[in-house]
């Protein structure tokens, strides 16, 4: 079995919570090597609140064990994952799912006042007459905005 | 125990005790919007916690679920100003994430540059997810800067806002939230290292389930 078997292979696992992205698409594997019989996968997770890491390292084990060979994962926490780590085809398919897509990681901080900025695109309608609802959204990777044109909410990940 | 495990779980306790805390206001937060932000700072709260158990967890041969449950309320390590229950009290509940935030940002900061590799890496995780809960509380301080309510809550948490930081970050600390440092003895019972009568029961309830059945594998 070959690395690049397995990256195809682990392309099919669907992010456990927003399923129109693949893992592999998200950026949150940072490393596969196999050894034999064993892979070892490196994971990351996007926050460390994140509650799909578990779900994530079993989809994991289960797709390698369908290789017939057997996952070490290994979960690293470190600020190696950023929002830039999401593959161009993730952005646009988790824009066309109605997410906003986050904005390019800057060199500094995310502040206040880039958040109430209206750089941010509607993903309906592509309007950045835009405002921030809550920068807490029902993940911990995602805010709420509002867009005024089409007069919905949306959701949009979190530059980080 | 090594000095890096004491440390991890000193910041581990915080974490977990001041998320188990912000996630009283799940379901009561005076608006929608702030119950889910509340829940949504809790709950990162508590994935750092668990970062950090599980790398002190390596060094002293245990599990993260341990060293969050299992330990007496005496042997954990949190600050003073974590463990203060403040429903139904939403001067007092900003004010405390405003000084919690912004301790932490100075400690934080410096374990980014820590020349322990796996320790900088997560603190660099940490500070920036950080970003955001500085960015809600930043908000609210702004929004009430003028209600003499919210200025009494910060000056009444300011001695326990202290006891967060080592006492060399203390300056550090002042400079931010522009506030002088009280004299040490104002500074007794609020420091790390002693406990609030309010942890007793917030332990009994947080670990209630886990003690139900010793040992089970849940």
């Amino acid at each position: 079995m070959t690395a690049a078997q397995v990256w195809a292979a682990i392309d099919e696992i669907p992010d456990p919570e927003i399923p129109v992205i693949s893992l592999v698409d998200l950026g949150v594997i940072r490393d596969v090597a196999v050894d034999g019989n064993v892979v070892r996968i490196e994971l990351t997770p996007t926050f460390l609140g994140c509650p799909a890491v578990d779900a994530m390292r079993r989809a994991l084990e289960e797709t390698v064990a369908a290789l017939g060979a057997e996952a070490e994962v290994a979960v690293v926490h470190d600020d190696s994952w950023s929002t830039d780590s999401i593959t161009p085809a993730g952005r646009e398919k988790l824009r066309a799912a109605g997410f906003a897509p986050p904005a390019p990681r800057a060199a500094g901080k995310t502040t206040l006042v880039q958040l109430r900025s209206k750089a941010f695109r509607c993903p309906y309608c592509g309007s950045t007459a835009t405002r921030l609802e809550n920068i807490f959204g029902p993940t911990p990777c995602r805010s709420i905005r509002w867009c005024a044109d089409c007069r919905q909410p949306f959701e949009q990940f979190k530059t980080i | 125990m090594s000095e890096r495990a004491s440390l991890l779980l000193t910041l581990a306790d915080d974490e977990l005790i001041v998320g188990w805390r912000d996630s009283e206001w799940t379901g009561i937060a005076p608006t929608l919007e702030e119950d889910v932000a509340f829940s949504s700072i809790a709950q990162n709260e508590i994935g750092h916690a668990r970062a950090l158990y599980e790398l002190a967890a390596a060094d002293l041969g245990t599990d993260a679920d341990a060293l969050a449950f299992d330990r007496e309320p005496s042997e954990y390590a949190c600050a003073p100003l974590v463990e203060l229950r403040l429903l139904d009290d939403w001067a007092m509940t900003i004010a405390r994430r405003y000084l919690y935030e912004q301790a932490d940002q100075v400690r934080i900061s410096a374990l980014v540059s820590s020349s322990d590799p796996e320790l900088a890496g997560l603190a660099a995780k940490i500070d920036r997810e950080e970003v955001y809960h500085r960015l809600h509380a930043e908000l609210w301080a702004e929004r009430l800067a003028g209600e003499p309510r919210f200025r009494s809550a910060v000056e009444e948490l300011w001695p326990y806002a202290l006891g967060v930081v080592a006492p060399e970050q203390r300056d550090e600390l002042a400079r931010r939230v522009g506030l002088p440092l009280p004299s040490n003895g104002l500074l007794q019972g609020h420091a790390r290292g002693t406990h609030t009568d309010e942890l007793e029961p917030l332990w009994t309830e947080m670990t209630e389930v886990r003690r139900s059945i010793p040992g089970a594998q849940w």
